[in-house]
């Protein structure tokens, strides 16, 4: 295992970015994700790179924007409240059609909230997250392996498609400590011929903009940008399923709740119940494939969240509601125990929601 | 290992401390009559000594953290009973530091009392796989940034070297000379070598003060 490291999940994260070739990361303490800013702040001088602590969040994804014009590899990272501050950023990076990696350890909320974990930014991230008709990649690791890898993954997918990348994570997935391996073949960087570098006098000038003065052109920009959505949705999906090949129960989670459902989904296999778990690993795009397959076999979906219930729309929506879709869920900081969803379980095997 | 009235716990952060700073005082509780654990950790919001309150008062122990500990208040405040570990000299204490030289800043107030009474051990406590402690000279490095910041001298080294859940024998007996190199430039001894109990019996004998840790687990 000696090639291995023990990290935490927000550590994995920042390593992992400096692996991917991000040189500049701008951002703003906030618990539970401030390890990421620590972990830069300790790096980036090492290695040539760019740490500045902002003065907001606001200014933070601001740079963002600015260096992503530039061409370069940019991120920044928060948590709930410092994502709703960074808002109108992911706006004008989407409207300038700018790559860049946003990292989201999610907490209680809504307000100020708490600083315990939570999956509650999944509306926030996965419908657009500021104004204007807009998408992220959304990101949900579920082990701080993940943590690295979606890391690398969301710096990728940003670049190939020009949008933002989100890692959606939580402060238990920021907080935890795994053993990681790092080792990572790092591709050719992307050809950015739109990106704002100096003509030289040879080229005309790039222009980064989010303004257009005519409504038909900012109409054709929206249909075109729409365009690499589908073709987004039709080709990066990923999920895992796990013991859905003969289940009759499915159970669906990401992140951390996903973590606890394999748990309580081993302990309900040992009482023989037939239940297996749909994971979503991107929220958006979301992987509707695997939902319309269990909605043919399976007698009820179990949604298992860290929110009220965000997640479940989109499950229902996937599942074409030919199924009871139910909600199993914990909030405010709260995580749900193994026990309640074995408890959710046992209750959709003995005939479930009426 | 003689335990000291005071055992005071630093090092990196992720290091270990507050799972060995539980653990010890499980351990004093067998030859000592009052115990007491401080947690003086103002960096680290989310795992704490106080995960472990429940286990600890059954055993009578006596638990001193900040009453924000694991509450949604994020601030760094100290419990003001820590006075009462340096000022009884019956009590057997843990103070457990947060880490890295920010967290070692909330010892500098105290320090001034633990070294006029003149019986503490300060211990390092290394892991050779977190990623920013990789070698012996690096570790130094955050070993000298956080006694300049606690104010006190480090006199003795744990070596804690893990990656968690996957750790193997090896690997502890791989970080033997991880921890004897830091104890060579540091001038220290090494006083323990912690290890998982489920890796204990294949390391007894192997390796001089070998500590057997239960991991401490965060409940919701």
């Amino acid at each position: 295992m000696a090639d291995k490291v023990l990290m935490k999940g927000n550590e994995a994260i920042a390593e992992a970015a400096i692996i991917a070739g991000c040189r500049h990361y701008f951002g703003y303490p906030i618990t539970p994700q401030t390890e990421i800013a620590a972990y830069m702040a300790k790096r980036m001088p090492k290695i040539g790179g760019t740490f500045l602590q902002a003065e907001s969040e606001i200014a933070a994804i601001n740079m963002v924007y600015g260096v992503s014009s530039t061409g370069k590899r940019v991120m920044t990272s928060s948590s709930s409240p410092g994502i709703s501050l960074k808002g109108e950023g992911l706006s004008y990076l989407a409207g300038a059609d700018l790559p860049a990696l946003v990292i989201n350890v999610q907490r209680g909320g809504p307000g100020l909230g708490g600083i315990q974990p939570s999956q509650s930014d999944y509306f926030q991230a996965t419908k657009g997250g500021a104004h204007g008709d807009f998408r992220m990649i959304v990101l949900a690791p579920s082990s701080v392996q993940e943590m690295a890898d979606m890391t690398v993954k969301g710096f990728d997918l940003a670049d190939k498609y020009r949008m933002t990348a989100m890692v959606l994570a939580d402060g238990t997935m920021g907080q935890m400590m795994e053993p990681v391996s790092l080792d990572y073949e790092i591709g050719a960087p992307v050809e950015k011929p739109w990106a704002t570098t100096g003509t030289k006098m040879e080229r005309p000038h790039n222009i980064v903009n989010s303004l257009f003065l005519v409504p038909d052109e900012l109409e054709k920009s929206n249909f075109e940008r729409f365009e690499r959505y589908k073709y987004i949705e039709e080709n990066e999906c990923m999920y895992e399923e796990y013991m859905m090949d003969d289940a009759e129960i499915c159970v669906t989670a990401f992140g951390i709740a996903a973590r606890v459902s394999k748990n309580a989904i081993n302990a309900a296999r040992e009482m023989g119940i037939k239940v297996g778990l749909i994971r979503p690993i991107t929220l958006w795009p979301f992987p509707v494939a695997p939902y319309r397959k269990a909605a043919d076999k399976v007698k009820e979906i179990i949604s298992v969240e860290l929110s009220m219930g965000q997640m479940i729309e989109d499950v229902k929506l996937a599942s074409e509601c030919k199924v009871p879709v139910t909600l199993c869920n914990r909030v405010g900081g709260m995580i749900p125990s193994p026990e309640q969803v074995l408890d959710a379980i046992k209750n959709a095997a003995n005939g479930g929601a009426k | 290992m003689n335990y000291k009235r005071i055992t005071l716990l630093a090092g990196h952060y992720g290091s270990g401390k507050t799972n060995i700073a539980v653990n010890m005082a499980f351990r004093l509780k067998k030859d000592y009559e009052k115990v007491a654990i401080a947690d003086i950790d103002i960096v680290n919001p989310y795992f704490r000594t106080k995960d472990s309150q429940t286990e600890l008062e059954a055993n009578g122990i006596k638990l001193i953290c900040s009453e924000y500990a694991n509450s949604n208040v994020d601030i760094p405040a100290l419990p003001q009973e820590i006075y009462s570990v340096i000022d009884n000299k019956e009590v057997m204490a843990v103070v457990d530091i947060g880490g890295d030289d920010r967290g070692a800043y909330a010892l500098g107030r105290y320090a001034p009392g633990i070294i006029e009474e003149g019986n503490y051990d300060m211990l390092f406590v290394v892991n050779k796989f977190r990623p920013l402690t990789p070698d012996a000279r690096s570790t130094v490095e955050i070993m000298h940034e956080i006694e300049a910041a606690g104010k006190i001298k480090f006199t003795g080294i744990i070596n804690n070297s893990n990656i968690g859940n996957e750790t193997t024998a090896d690997d502890v007996l791989d970080s033997l000379n991880y921890a004897d190199e830091i104890s060579r430039i540091a001038c220290l001894p090494v006083v323990m070598t912690t290890v998982m109990a489920e890796l204990f019996d294949a390391l007894d004998g192997k390796i001089p003060n070998l500590f057997a840790l239960k991991l401490q687990k965060k409940l919701s």
